[in-house]
């Protein structure tokens, strides 16, 4: 016991001093959610950082300034809490001295997270969170995603066009203010224009349902002419089901939460056929975007969701922004705010999903695109939406 | 002079904590994780009176915690800031110091008043009917905030940060610091003045045995009603407490999880345990953080180990099983918690030259 | 409306009966030792974890046995397996603790702390991608008029009717039934009578944990996404269920379940279903309110 004690701190040292002597490091926080509600979404985070950090320290580390520096990140997990999530982020911020922060994903913690960030003068970028409040009034933070009352809108005029749809009716989960903030969005939007009570039924769920059966049953009977499904895969993949269980034969519109490879696992030929708007298309990418499809999935096993390419797009922010940061002083704070300076200046980032670049608020303006389920569960790419 | 070594070290401890996060010594994160150990000491503390004292099994704290969080913030919001529901502001900034105390009591005093919805059915019913009360009371509260959009619904509520930047404006010091110190000390003398009273001895004699205590001329339905609003004040303060550190408040937040968090503690310490409880949310929160900084250490331990493939992380999900792990091993070796039924002077006797315990 | 009406009731019978499962799970264990047992809803997702990794085994997506002969499988199997973890969490952290005759509220929460273990055990060794679970029965939509049935909610709805009168014979007309019903009623009376109390206590654990083990196959093929958390909240519910109807009577889990399971689908179907908890949660609590036993529980008389 004691040998392996000392062959372990021996080990701690050796690589303490080698990671001091060798090369210089730029160290990046991700404040992600590995346990609690939605531990996908941080594990995919996680794998989209690891990916993109080996393969720029396998190239000998980033470029800033002439002098190339390796990446170093740490996860630490907020366990889907608020206030864990702030925890973390002072940890990251006080103890491992980070120069930015990446995530939190869900707007339940990027809300509380990104005040502290902002009030440690610590740059910090939300892939996920489409909650208008993460980034307002906050110079210090920035979001990768495009926000909700740029995507309600998309849904009901794709909807309008495709399926000649004069009413709808909408179920949203109740406790995820992502769905609820969507579905009200594109309500108002649906109903100004297709006329007062266009929106037949608008029906929500709770925390962890799996029987929509009572609220599906409401919305049949209001015979409209399609389904708004603001809703994560999961729950998408169970009231689909549902709903064709209990007769219902027309279509369902979805948001970007369904775009994750489960979805067809989970959802099988229910699906099929079903339109959804989301960051990007999966099938039929090309470039850069079918790159990282392909490597991600020989990596873990299985396609990324829009989550995964988000961190990544993200992370690209994040380091442009270092690089036009020009230098690392090594006082911390001042690198911290020049950085900041470097993502607020970036002219356009060319990202995985999408060309992005920032507003004063730092969100991106960036396109939607809408997309098709195909036969073979592919998202097939149908129509692409820009501001 | 040795009466008062006790309250002198406190005040020693509690000033040198403030002046060090006054003058940075003391960097955010530990500043954070003190307040959040005050926090948990009171809702430990509070929720023994009713699982500890009194021998209920109620298991729908965090109730009471999110009323006193939303009211005591949707006060100092409409009072000092133009937030909604509201338009404000209708005081001075520089008020928010004097009355944020006030405020932070007024959502306790509400939450003492949702307490009354668990009380009232408590004369009758007893045990796993009671637990099922409050649960269902937690799962009331949570529904109502979510529905209430005016508060923010489900997104909720946000700028407690801006009360605490006015009061910082107004005298520089580290004021969310400052109270929570403040109510956790008052939090612990009350709970003690209150059940080594004559009349807080009731919530004892119920837990042996209600019929007897009721012949012996207690009022068993006067000292419930005392017990669970007690108690549900104290978490209210916490709850207020809690949204001001955070400055962002949600309905979620206030869940199953959040409760089963504060059962977890009053049993860890032990019921019936003052000092447990305060030891138990002591150990607990560092515990949650302190693990933070272990499992690393453990994943580059176990890697050493030959059988282990590289690609196996332990990752941070394990935090969750070693947390239930270390307390059902706890129970195993110490079935009544850490302290059970006793106080630091039951172990430690010559504290009690210093300090009277009971 | 009554065509409506109708469906709901179909639907509020399917969601009751696992309410039921579940219950008669809970109460099974409480009327004989007087432990709420919070790990069961975790259990119950062992149990439908146990169903996906069979069935998956003998199904291979349609290239093994067929839906049927592997359904006929992962039943007894599901059953054997879960019942197994439920005894074992007895016998390392409920029975210790039981012998130490301890206060029951720390055995309750060590309980609770079984469950999180479970879940985020899962979490850790099977990853956070969600399980589908296979097809194996082919579905079958009956439409009758505007109420439209699947076979599946018809089993599901029968088998928690037949599971209810087999488990009520059971503890009425067996041996092993009146030995559950006597321990429930003096515990330290059994032993002197030569009855086992630690052979009762494991048949109770394994009637319970095989109930729920069989709840996580229907479950499982009624709605067919796995994740680690998908016990708790049912757990809670289901506990909650038990509860209302009387903890520690078996009529009074099964009308518990399904009283659950019709308010809140009837609340949904009444009022805008933002409310639905407050409102399902309101009756129940005025219900306990009116009767603090439950429906069935009998009033505890003190003596004095």
């Amino acid at each position: 016991m004691k040998k392996k004690l000392r062959i372990l701190a021996g080990t701690l040292v050796i690589l303490l001093a080698a990671s001091v002597c060798f090369a210089k490091t730029i160290k990046i926080g991700f404040n992600i959610s590995l346990t609690g509600d939605i531990p996908k979404v941080g594990e995919e985070s996680k794998f989209a950082g690891e990916m993109m950090k080996n393969e720029i320290n396998a190239n000998g580390g980033l470029e800033v300034g002439g002098e190339k520096y390796l990446l170093e990140f740490i996860y630490e997990d907020n366990e889907s809490k608020a206030e864990s999530a702030v925890m973390v982020a002072l940890k990251l911020i006080e103890k491992d001295q980070v120069l930015a922060i990446v995530g939190p994903n869900s707007s339940k913690q990027a809300i509380p997270a990104g005040q502290v960030c902002d009030d440690n003068r610590t740059p910090m970028i939300s892939p996920w969170s489409t909650n208008p409040d993460t980034t307002r009034n906050r110079p210090w933070v920035f979001r990768a995603a495009f926000l909700d009352p740029f995507q309600g809108p998309i849904a009901a005029d794709f909807a309008a066009d495709q399926f000649q749809a004069k009413t709808a009716a909408v179920l949203y989960a109740l406790s995820n203010d992502y769905s609820k903030g969507l579905a009200e969005i594109f309500r108002d939007y649906f109903e100004k224009k297709q006329g007062q009570g266009s929106v037949k039924a608008f029906e929500s769920y709770g925390d962890k349902d799996q029987d929509f059966s009572a609220q599906l049953t409401k919305i049949i009977a209001a015979k409209p002419d399609f389904i708004f499904l603001p809703d994560n895969y999961n729950e998408v993949a169970l009231i689909v089901k549902q709903a064709h269980d209990l007769g219902w034969k027309g279509p369902f519109m979805g948001s970007d939460a369904w775009g994750n490879s489960e979805l067809m696992k989970l959802c099988g030929d229910d699906c099929v056929g079903q339109y959804f708007s989301t960051h990007y298309a999966a099938a039929g990418a090309t470039g850069a975007t079918r790159e990282f499809i392909d490597k991600y999935e020989k990596l873990y096993g299985y396609q990324p969701a829009d989550v995964a390419a988000l961190t990544w797009d993200a992370l690209q922010v994040v380091l442009t922004g270092i690089q036009n940061a020009g230098k690392l002083t090594g006082n911390i704070e001042k690198d911290r705010k020049n950085v900041r300076d470097g993502i607020a200046a970036i002219k356009e980032v060319k990202g995985i999903t999408g060309n992005m670049r920032f507003d004063e608020q730092g969100d991106p303006i960036k396109c939607a695109v809408v997309v098709r389920i195909n036969e073979k569960g592919e998202f097939v790419f149908t129509k692409s939406v820009c501001p | 002079m040795k009466r008062f070594s006790v309250p002198a070290l406190l005040l020693i401890l509690a000033a040198g904590t403030v002046l060090a996060a006054r003058f940075d010594l003391l960097d955010q994160y530990v500043q954070t994780i003190i307040m959040f150990i005050g926090i948990n000491i009171i809702l430990a503390a509070s929720l023994n009176i009713i699982n500890g004292y009194m021998g209920e099994f109620a298991c729908g704290h965090a109730a009471f915690m999110a009323v006193g969080a939303y009211v005591s913030s949707v006060l100092n919001l409409v009072l000092f800031t133009n937030s909604p529901p509201l338009a404000g502001p209708f005081l001075p900034e520089a008020l928010a110091l004097f009355l944020f105390p006030v405020t932070l009591i007024a959502g306790g005093v509400v939450a003492a008043l949702a307490g009354l919805m668990v009380a009232v059915p408590s004369f009758k019913t007893r045990d796993d009917y009671l637990a099922i009360i409050t649960l269902a009371a937690n799962f009331i509260v949570c529904n109502i905030f979510i529905n209430l959009e005016s508060l923010g619904g489900a997104r909720g509520l946000m700028g407690m940060k801006k009360i605490v930047f006015f009061m910082s404006d107004a005298v520089d010091l580290p004021w969310m610091l400052i109270w929570v110190l403040i109510f956790t000390v008052l939090t612990v003398f009350i709970i003690r003045r209150f059940v080594t009273s004559t009349y807080g001895k009731g919530i004892i004699a119920i837990c042996q045995d209600e019929v007897a205590a009721e012949i012996m001329s207690v009022n068993t339905d006067r000292m419930k009603v005392a017990a669970f609003m007690l108690s549900a004040f104290l978490a209210g303060i916490a709850g207020g407490l809690y949204a001001h550190i955070l400055g962002y408040i949600n309905p979620n937040s206030f869940g199953i999880m959040k409760s089963t968090e504060c059962l977890v503690m009053v049993y860890l310490g032990g019921m019936a345990s003052l000092s447990g409880s305060v030891l138990a949310a002591i150990l607990f929160t560092l515990l949650i953080e302190g693990l933070r900084f272990v499992i690393p250490v453990l994943d580059s331990a176990i890697h050493l180990i030959p059988l282990v493939p590289d690609t196996y992380q332990l990752s941070q999900v394990v935090k969750w099983i070693i947390i239930p792990l270390l307390l059902v091993l706890l129970m195993q070796f110490r079935p009544e918690g850490i302290m059970g039924n006793r106080e630091l002077a039951d172990f430690l006797p010559r504290l009690r030259k210093y300090y009277k315990f009971k | 409306m009554t065509e409506n009406l109708i469906q709901n009731i179909f639907n509020a019978l399917q969601w009751g009966s696992f309410y039921s499962l579940i219950a008669l799970g809970y109460t099974l264990v409480y009327g004989v030792l007087r432990l709420i047992n919070f790990a069961h809803g975790d259990i119950f997702m062992v149990g439908a974890y146990i169903a996906f990794f069979i069935s998956a085994f003998l199904f291979k997506g349609g290239e093994g046995l067929s839906g049927g002969a592997t359904l006929a499988l992962t039943i007894p199997l599901t059953m054997i397996l879960t019942s197994a973890c439920g005894v074992t969490l007895e016998r390392i952290a409920y029975r210790p603790l039981r012998r130490k005759g301890v206060n029951r509220l720390y055995v309750v929460i060590t309980a609770l702390m079984c469950g999180l273990i479970l879940e985020y055990g899962n979490l850790a060794f099977l990853g956070a991608s969600r399980k589908s679970f296979p097809e194996l029965m082919d579905k079958v939509v009956y439409q009758v008029g505007p109420v439209s049935m699947t076979n599946l909610k018809i089993i599901v709805i029968l088998t928690a009717v037949a599971v209810f009168l087999l488990l009520n014979a059971f503890v009425h007309r067996t041996k092993i039934g009146m030995a559950m019903r006597a321990v429930s009623y003096d515990r330290f009376a059994i032993p002197l009578m030569g009855i086992s109390l630690d052979a009762i206590i494991v048949v109770t654990f394994t009637l319970g944990s095989s109930l729920a083990g069989l709840a996580g196959i229907l479950y499982a093929l009624s709605y067919p996404v796995l994740d680690p958390f998908m016990g708790a909240m049912l757990g809670w519910k289901a506990f909650i269920a038990a509860v209302v109807g009387g903890i520690g009577d078996i009529r009074g889990a099964f009308v518990g379940g399904f009283l659950l399971g019709f308010i809140e689908i009837l609340v949904v179907a009444a009022f805008p279903s933002t409310f639905r908890d407050l409102i399902a949660f309101s009756i129940l609590m005025t219900l306990l309110v009116i009767r603090p036993t439950g429906l069935f529980g009998l009033a505890q008389s003190t003596k004095i």
